[in-house]
């Protein structure tokens, strides 16, 4: 080593040596690392909890106090759990959701059974649809029509297979966003950026390093999600590689671009976190991360997919999903692609070195 | 290239910064300054905090725009010249956090790479006392190493000229004897340095010439013995009275061989004086005639500070 340096060896190329900065400053900082990859994990871990789907979950009604015994007895046998409750609680119980419906007793004999329930709530029209069913066939409906149930149960369609292409849409977001943006400033506030420009360096050597940096990050960050979502949840990636790939790398280019325009001239790092998070907070909540987009009033719809996260989100859910190629994707990538650059081209204009 | 080096290193003329403003008045930075640097000399600009050191030296490493005015080094300028120009300066600003999470040589090889031929690092790390820290994390090293290592940032391109911004600013005194010598050591070698400062041990140790700076102009200049002699007497006399009894300034210049005199606010009296054997015994009878005594009496010789207070009635430090 001492005699290779006394020899003057070929010089590393600035960009190598800029993007290994970079990459060692990332991977010397524990807390960095929890954020790219402990950080998704767990959420997925948590929501994929909360909301698995272990078959169809059972009807619960509740009874009030003189409903026949003949009644509870059909609606087990179909089933349905009953739970026999007194008036008060019977109201909390049906107001918190945990029955669907109150049976009440008939007034006197001979009137109807009664079935108290909110009609608003699908749940508890499912239940009266279900109670009902099951009452009057016991008590000798014959159905003239003959039917059979083909049940399907699709792989793809569990809320944990929505939620795992958002939280790698969501993850590429804030890896571009504080990976550049953040420490581009926090190199300015540093005084690193001037001390850079006083050296013989290309500038454009310092974005072409943040870029490969990112590059480097973005197959570990992905992988490492879509592997513990397979083992996990049994996640699939059903689409083409190169397709993941396309959309990835453009939606973190874009966000790199957003990046370097939020960080062009803030000049200390809370401003950069406050801007960041004015752009990127909406973002989780609008671009279908947690719950699809389709959800708000399509009065929003053509605003909700402009913004670049949903392209990311809904290209992401393509291939992976559904399994999209190319041709599924490509008007995600556009999208993108127009963002991250006229991102990319104001903020270049406006950057500040000092 | 020969004829290349009768051009001064660096030269300015008429450099002028203002910065504007948002709301308010615009800020006048840098009024006018001209300087003629030769090579191989140590150049110091030495004045209180806000006086346009630091504008004034970011102008000529090329990092700021001057509002007004032309700046030449090694006989090439910024705007036609840079790319060659930055191959040949070394800069160490004012205050640069280097990486903290990378080790002495990683910096020092991101460093190398920018340059066309770079210094080989165990030479660079030798000539700032580093070796042993070649593997050290940035951010564990103590202030003096962090100095050394930007300033061995800065030579890394083996520089002819060098910049060091308030280079031992917040040190303590090994670690600024240590930065010393290597300043020293740099300019043995046949280097240009362009320093700031505002200690005046340090322009005195270590500059051949000195600027004073103040309020963005140079209101002197010179070597340090020049600057000193120019106030006609080589020491000062401090004093203060018990009690804090006062004296007037111009009883005070009527001693015997007294140039100048000052009274400050807080009653304590300074002197400059030519011969110290003539001034103190005509000081201590006129005390004594008035029937006061001395609290405090302090002979020593007379330094660039001096020339400071005499120039703008403040002292350096108070900014």
């Amino acid at each position: 080593m001492k005699t290779a340096d006394e020899d003057r060896p070929a010089r590393p190329h600035p960009v190598v040596q800029l993007t290994l900065m970079r990459l060692r400053e990332l991977s010397r900082e524990p807390g960095t690392l929890f954020w790219v990859f402990g950080f998704p994990i767990l959420m997925s871990i948590a929501l994929g909890l909360a909301f698995r789907s272990t078959g169809p979950a059972p009807v619960v009604v509740g009874a009030l106090p003189g409903v026949s015994d003949e009644v509870t007895r059909a609606l087990a046998a179909g089933g349905v759990r009953v739970r026999p409750l007194d008036e008060p609680t019977a109201r909390t119980e049906l107001r918190a959701g945990r029955v669907a419906l109150v049976l009440v007793p008939p007034a006197a004999a001979g009137a109807p059974l009664g079935y108290r329930f909110d009609d608003v709530r699908p749940e508890s029209r499912l239940g009266r649809a279900v109670v009902d069913d099951i009452l009057q066939r016991s008590a000798g409906r014959r159905d003239p029509r003959a039917v059979r149930d083909d049940l399907v149960r699709e792989r793809g369609a569990r809320y944990i297979d929505f939620l795992i292409p958002g939280l790698i849409g969501m993850n590429l977001m804030s890896g571009s966003m504080w990976g550049i943006g953040w420490v581009l400033v926090n190199m300015r506030v540093r005084k690193l950026l001037k001390r850079l420009l006083a050296a013989p360096m290309r500038r454009r050597h310092l974005f072409y390093a943040q870029a490969l940096a990112r590059l480097v990050m973005i197959p570990i960050e992905i992988v490492v999600i879509l592997v513990f979502a397979r083992l996990a949840f049994d996640v699939r990636m059903t689409g083409s590689w190169l397709a993941l790939a396309l959309v990835s790398v453009t939606g973190s280019a874009c966000f790199a671009g957003l990046a370097i325009l939020v960080a062009s001239r803030a000049q200390n790092s809370e401003t950069v976190s406050g801007l960041m998070n004015l752009v990127m907070l909406p973002m989780f909540v609008l671009s279908g991360v947690f719950f699809s987009s389709a959800h708000f009033p399509a009065f929003m719809q053509p605003a909700v997919n402009a913004l670049p996260l949903t392209a990311l989100c809904n290209g992401l859910r393509a291939v992976i999903i559904d399994g999209a190629g190319l041709a599924g994707v490509a008007g995600a990538l556009g999208l993108m692609a127009a963002w991250g650059a006229i991102s990319f081209v104001i903020g270049l204009r406006l950057f500040r070195w000092g | 290239m020969q004829a290349a080096q009768t051009e001064p290193a660096v030269s300015c003329r008429g450099l002028r910064k203002i910065y504007d403003a948002r709301r308010g008045a615009a800020v006048v930075a840098v009024d006018g300054i001209d300087l003629a640097i030769r090579r191989g000399e140590c150049y110091g600009l030495l004045g209180p905090n806000g006086a346009g050191k630091t504008t004034t030296v970011e102008i000529l490493e090329g990092i700021l725009q001057p509002s007004a005015g032309e700046v030449q080094l090694l006989g090439m300028s910024w705007s036609r010249d840079d790319v060659r120009l930055r191959e040949r300066i070394g800069v160490a600003l004012q205050e640069t956090r280097l990486p903290e999470r990378l080790s002495v040589r990683e910096v020092l090889d991101l460093f190398r790479s920018f340059y066309r031929r770079p210094r080989p690092v165990a030479a660079l790390l030798s000539d700032v006392e580093l070796t042993e820290k070649r593997d050290a994390w940035v951010g564990k090293l103590s202030g003096g190493q962090r100095q050394r290592l930007a300033i061995a940032c800065a030579m890394v391109g083996e520089p002819d000229i060098l910049f060091l911004d308030e280079p031992t600013t917040g040190l303590d005194p090994q670690s600024r004897r240590q930065l010393w010598d290597l300043v020293l050591r740099f300019r043995a070698g046949g280097g240009t340095v362009v320093l700031t400062t505002h200690y005046m041990e340090e322009a005195q140790r270590l500059c051949d010439r000195v600027a004073i700076v103040d309020h963005g102009r140079i209101i002197k200049e010179g070597s340090p013995a020049e600057l000193i002699r120019s106030l006609g007497a080589q020491h000062v006399i401090e004093f203060s009275l018990e009690g804090g009894a006062a004296v007037a300034e111009a009883e005070l210049r009527a001693l015997p061989a007294v140039t100048g005199a000052r009274v400050a606010p807080d009653g304590g009296c300074s002197l400059t004086v030519s011969e110290p054997a003539q001034a103190l015994p005509a000081l201590i009878a006129l005390v004594s005639g008035r029937g006061a005594a001395l609290a405090r009496l302090e002979t020593r010789h007379a330094t660039l500070e001096d020339v400071f207070v005499t120039l703008t009635g403040r002292h350096l430090r108070d900014g």
